[in-house]
């Protein structure tokens, strides 16, 4: 038996919604929906557990969703288990933070582990997270034996803190985890008990993920060899800007990284660097544009650096960069109650 | 007679690891202590205020900062981080990735 949640789809309800008054406003910038709505492609509202619980409670053998919160996906199966009540804060909570910690498979199992990462053995044959979960809300994680990796408190702190907002309100559809109890205790070799996570009420929103049309961007790379490659790139920018200037093609924004050198750290890695002694820097120029055929100019701009610019020029072989499109991400609250997930069973 | 000894200027890297995600246009870097008995030099010298200053020319709005004793961790929100973030953002490290080393370049004063 498989079961279908639906996906918390919007698109068609729009025009309807923003007529009786909700703003759906962007909850980065506060902006009114309305100033992009003929370019919305998509609406979906994230859904919590309780669809999931729903499925699992009619028999369903494999739950296939639209959008659900990662963590609910991990919750669900806890709240069907063990009878959790959708009102016993604690348990949502403790649910919710055993699905933030695996939502990124390996990423807690020793994958992207900066610490001590060196000594994370065999991530060729990393093993996947295990939450093994008590009916009183604690749980260990562990991962099959005979695979690589490592679960160990330092590594799944590091999870923990990922796309952290503030810690004492995690919020989900289901309810509202505070980061800040949560007891970590390495309980065995790749074995760490989680305890004392304490949960506040549900909000009375859901989370809304909106995809509009925003334009395009195109990105030029050209790699420079030493001596002077981090001159030699900073000098093929300064010409490629006054290019740009004297054909007075102006962008959204244009932006250059040496990487090699300030594509990852910025200004913190040019402090101190010796420069004279980069090998090689790749000069990364990117624009952005609601107008295609500016950012289509731009990319005509790269090639001509190479026999016109600074010396000892290469990494031109993949050609003409193509301008993309940008689909950029609205994210927005609903009402609850303005969202009816609907469960449905079948036989296959 | 006991000389007062002098403080040792040490890197973030020494005493802490990190890990940093994206949320729109803020990144967020989790810091947490290796040695839980090195959390509290964390708390006292690593402020938002200091790391707006160490972030200078990289980041567009405010620094918030949460404190978590129970994982001996700091969580710091960078906003406007990310040149609008996801798909809009034209920076290498568009998701955020890579600002929780770049925090770990701070250097801290600890004695010895």
């Amino acid at each position: 038996m498989t079961t279908i949640p639906t996906p918390g789809e919007l698109f068609g309800e729009f025009d309807g919604l923003l007529a009786r008054g909700h703003q759906l406003a962007n909850l980065d910038t506060g902006r009114p929906l309305r100033d992009v709505r003929d370019k919305v492609l998509s609406a979906n509202a994230y859904l919590g557990a309780a669809p999931v619980v729903e499925a699992l409670q009619k028999g369903a053998q494999v739950v296939i969703t639209g959008r659900v919160t990662d963590t609910g996906l991990t919750l669900g199966p806890l709240m069907h288990t063990f009878g959790w009540s959708p009102e016993d804060w604690d348990k949502i909570a403790a649910g919710t933070v055993a699905g933030h910690i695996i939502e990124c498979g390996a990423q807690c199992s020793g994958g992207n582990c900066l610490n001590d990462w060196k000594r994370v053995p065999d991530l060729a044959r990393v093993g996947y997270p295990i939450v093994e979960a008590r009916a009183d809300g604690t749980f260990d994680l562990i991962k099959h034996p005979n695979t690589g990796g490592r679960i160990d408190v330092p590594g799944v702190t590091e999870q923990l803190v990922y796309e952290m907002g503030d810690p004492h309100t995690y919020i989900t559809p289901d309810g509202v985890a505070d980061f800040t109890t949560i007891r970590l205790k390495q309980a065995g070799k790749d074995r760490v008990q989680v305890s004392g996570v304490r949960g506040k009420p549900a909000t009375d929103k859901l989370k809304v993920s909106i995809a509009y049309f925003y334009g395009y961007k195109a990105i030029g790379t050209l790699v420079y060899a030493w001596p002077d490659a981090l001159a030699k790139a900073q000098a093929a920018d300064r010409i490629l800007r006054q290019r740009l200037q004297d054909l007075k093609l102006e962008f959204d924004a244009i932006h250059t990284e040496f990487v090699g050198a300030n594509a990852t750290h910025g200004p913190l890695a040019m402090k101190g660097l010796d420069a004279d002694a980069l090998p090689e820097v790749q000069l990364r120029v990117g624009v952005r544009s609601p107008d295609e055929a500016r950012v289509d100019r731009f990319t005509r701009e790269i090639a001509p650096l190479i026999l016109n610019g600074p010396p000892s020029v290469t990494g031109f072989a993949g050609g003409r960069p193509k301008p993309e499109e940008i689909v950029a991400y609205w994210p927005a609250l609903i009402d609850k109650t303005l969202v009816k997930p609907i469960v449905e069973i079948m036989d296959v | 007679m006991k000389r007062r000894s002098k403080p040792r200027t040490v890197q973030l890297l020494e005493l802490a690891h990190a890990r940093s995600g994206d949320k729109g246009d803020t990144a967020n870097i989790g810091l947490i202590a290796k040695r839980p008995r090195d959390y509290p030099l964390l708390v006292k010298q690593v402020t938002a205020a200091r790391v707006a200053r160490h972030f200078k020319g990289m980041i567009k709005g405010p620094v918030e900062r949460f404190e978590l004793p129970n994982l001996q961790a700091l969580n710091f929100l960078l906003h406007g981080a990310l040149d609008g973030g996801g798909t809009i953002s034209l920076k290498t490290d568009a998701q955020g990735k890579v600002f929780s080393t770049a925090l770990l370049r701070m250097t801290i004063e600890v004695k010895r």
